[in-house]
């Protein structure tokens, strides 16, 4: 008898994200899920590169230059050695150099995210709660930096901040001049939205509660208002992924991204394209395929977020 | 109306001082400049002699009225790789640019609403979905894939058309070197500017698309086919004409991200335009190029947002009207 009327025991997070809205939508998008898997196979592949690359194409000691443009599944004429995805000019792994560049493209696409989103979210925020001319100024300069291509902006900011650089300090520092200069390019997209957002929650009961019993704006904004409007920053976000990649492989492939020591997709085929003329093709094939694969794939998740998180579509 | 134009033209302004700012700024602190014009064996008297010379110990606000000044009158001084006046450079390559970015913003414009017409007009048929999907990846490729793509195939596999530069040029007038007029230079001109057209191409496709379904399901189309006009009167005399305001907004405001992307398509091509002048002059930290490139750019997308925001207070009436309104 008493079985009966218990209370059931709360379920388990994960039966709950399994169970929840997202999750079903997730399931029964086929699109979502092969994009899902490729992206997820991707970033799995680029974060282990160091222990699942068959070479450390970085380690000069286990180069051989003998072995240069093997092409794919062929034995080298000289040395017999058989690379999946041949070797490039210095006798280096495509397949490995795909999985440490594909590591930079990764790390530098989530810094720049996570710095525009940070960035963007304070800012909108800070514009949509306060108003005033903490609103007024923040959205000029969005609406400013709005008319110019991103791309340009985050060209000109890597530009004047290697300018401003010493020397001595512009390769070690590359890396973390474009995350910024492509974050940099893109947190007005996460402050506009987060700023409308805030402007609607920022009148309802249960912030003017919180407002009443005293609690600090701060612990209001972050406890209270956020978690209320990270769901259209998260799609933001995802697209912005796709962005920030495609960014930074154009400015590396331009020559003004990252290093040559750290190449990233964009470098590679950077590098492909020189021998584009003398037939070694798949130097330039697989880091355009593989690109082309993460922008598509992550693109593709982010569109169908959007989808999923509009309740209007449900 | 005077008003709403001289705010606006105030606001232009005040967006071109903070570029010139960071430029003046980026002259100023970058590197000594001093280091950068004298020898090695120039004593410290004669550095502070030109020091004080070119008024580089003057207050800061002096500095920058002068260096607006400078800018104004196309002053950039001397780029530091190339020894060159940074504005003859400048202009000596700005008729690629410019060649360039013509020609695929009219071929993205052409193309682009061609196709946006026949896929609203044939929505269902297996053309349309090509040129759908085609659209789909086109949006999604990089540009710089893109280029490098079509150099792969029509240039390496296929042989027809030149991978790089701008083929043979002519000169027009005293400056405007064409390469308009030779036949290797149109050939050469047939890659970069699909690579530069493709993007503004889906986008004004798309852009049509959307607004000729729009307008097809209006009642004034309705009443056009009831009164037996033809599918051509009413398909382009009445739906088309009636799409065209935002296109031509739109195509408008892209001019300006064409030719920040030429700095793209201009480097994978080698195309001896501005942009591919910018990218190196990152590359080797060359400041005047740099700062004038930044202003030179900034000016032409300050000018283009100017002419669209009074375009459209001109040709739309309805901001006329709220004005009018709020006035009473």
């Amino acid at each position: 008898m008493s079985d009966k009327t218990q209370i059931p025991a709360p379920r388990s997070w994960m039966f709950r994200a399994w169970d929840s809205d997202v999750a079903y939508s997730f399931r029964t998008s086929p699109v979502a899920i092969v994009a899902g898997a490729v992206s997820l196979l991707i970033i799995l592949l680029a974060v282990l590169a160091p222990w699942i690359a068959p070479h450390n194409p970085y380690d000069p000691s286990s180069l051989n230059l003998m072995d240069g443009f093997t092409p794919p599944m062929e034995p080298n004429a000289f040395t017999g050695n058989v690379y999946w995805l041949g070797t490039d000019n210095q006798g280096r792994d495509i397949f490995s150099t795909l999985l440490y560049g594909a590591r930079i493209s990764l790390f530098v696409g989530f810094a720049a995210v996570l710095f525009a989103m940070v960035l963007g979210i304070s800012a909108g925020l800070a514009a949509g709660y306060r108003g005033g001319w903490v609103d007024s100024l923040l959205m000029r300069v969005a609406d400013v930096q709005l008319s110019f291509p991103s791309i340009l902006i985050a060209l000109l900011i890597f530009g004047v901040a290697r300018g401003f650089i010493p020397p001595a300090y512009r390769e070690t520092m590359a890396i973390w001049v474009l995350i910024v200069a492509i974050g940099l390019s893109d947190w007005v997209q996460y402050a506009r939205v987060v700023r409308g957002a805030t402007m609607v929650e920022k009148n309802k009961e249960y912030v003017q509660a919180a407002r009443v019993i005293g609690a600090h704006p701060l612990k209001i904004l972050v406890r209270h208002i956020l978690p209320n409007v990270m769901g259209p920053v998260l799609v933001i976000a995802t697209i912005g992924l796709a962005l920030a990649i495609i960014a930074e492989a154009t400015l590396s492939f331009l020559g003004v991204g990252v290093p040559p020591t750290q190449p990233s997709l964009g470098t590679l085929i950077r590098i492909g394209q020189q021998y584009l003329f003398s037939g070694e093709w798949w130097i330039l094939l697989f880091p355009s395929l593989t690109l082309l694969a993460l922008a598509l794939a992550v693109n593709l998740l982010g569109d169908w977020l959007r989808d999923a998180l509009n309740p209007r579509l449900r | 109306m005077l008003a709403f134009i001289i705010r606006r033209v105030l606001q232009s302004v005040l967006v071109m001082l903070v570029v010139a700012l960071v430029s003046f700024s980026l002259f100023r602190f970058v590197g000594d400049p001093i280091s950068s014009m004298v020898g090695q064996e120039a004593s410290i008297a004669d550095r502070a002699a030109l020091r004080d010379a070119l008024g580089l110990n003057d207050p800061f606000l002096i500095q920058f009225a002068r260096f607006v000044g400078d800018a104004v009158q196309g002053n950039f001084g001397i780029s530091y790789r190339l020894q060159q006046p940074v504005m003859e450079l400048i202009m000596s390559r700005l008729p690629a640019t410019l060649e360039l970015a013509l020609v695929s913003g009219i071929v993205a414009f052409i193309f682009g609403v061609g196709f946006g017409v026949y896929t609203a007009l044939r929505r269902k048929g297996w053309a349309s979905n090509t040129i759908m999907t085609v659209s789909l990846i086109g949006v999604s490729l990089p540009t710089f894939l893109i280029g490098v793509l079509l150099i792969w195939v029509f240039a390496v596999e296929l042989q027809w058309l030149p991978s790089f530069g701008r083929g043979e040029v002519v000169s027009v007038g005293s400056w405007w070197r064409t390469g308009f007029l030779t036949h290797s230079g149109r050939l050469s001109l047939i890659l970069p500017a699909i690579t530069l057209g493709l993007y503004q191409m889906t986008l004004i496709m798309r852009l049509v698309r959307a607004e000729m379904l729009e307008v097809l399901r209006t009642d004034y189309i309705k009443f056009a086919r009831a009164r037996g006009l033809t599918n051509r009167a009413v398909h382009f005399g009445h739906a088309l004409k009636n799409t065209m305001v935002p296109v031509i907004t739109i195509t408008g405001l892209q001019l300006g991200s064409i030719i920040a992307f030429a700095i793209i398509t201009e480097t994978v091509f080698q195309w001896p335009g501005v942009g591919a002048l910018f990218i190196n002059s990152v590359r080797f930290v060359d400041v005047p190029v740099m700062a004038a490139y930044l202003m030179l750019i900034a000016l032409i997308f300050v000018v283009i947002n100017l002419i669209v925001d009074l375009l459209y207070y001109a040709v739309d009436p309805r901001l006329r009207v709220d004005r009018a309104k709020t006035r009473h």
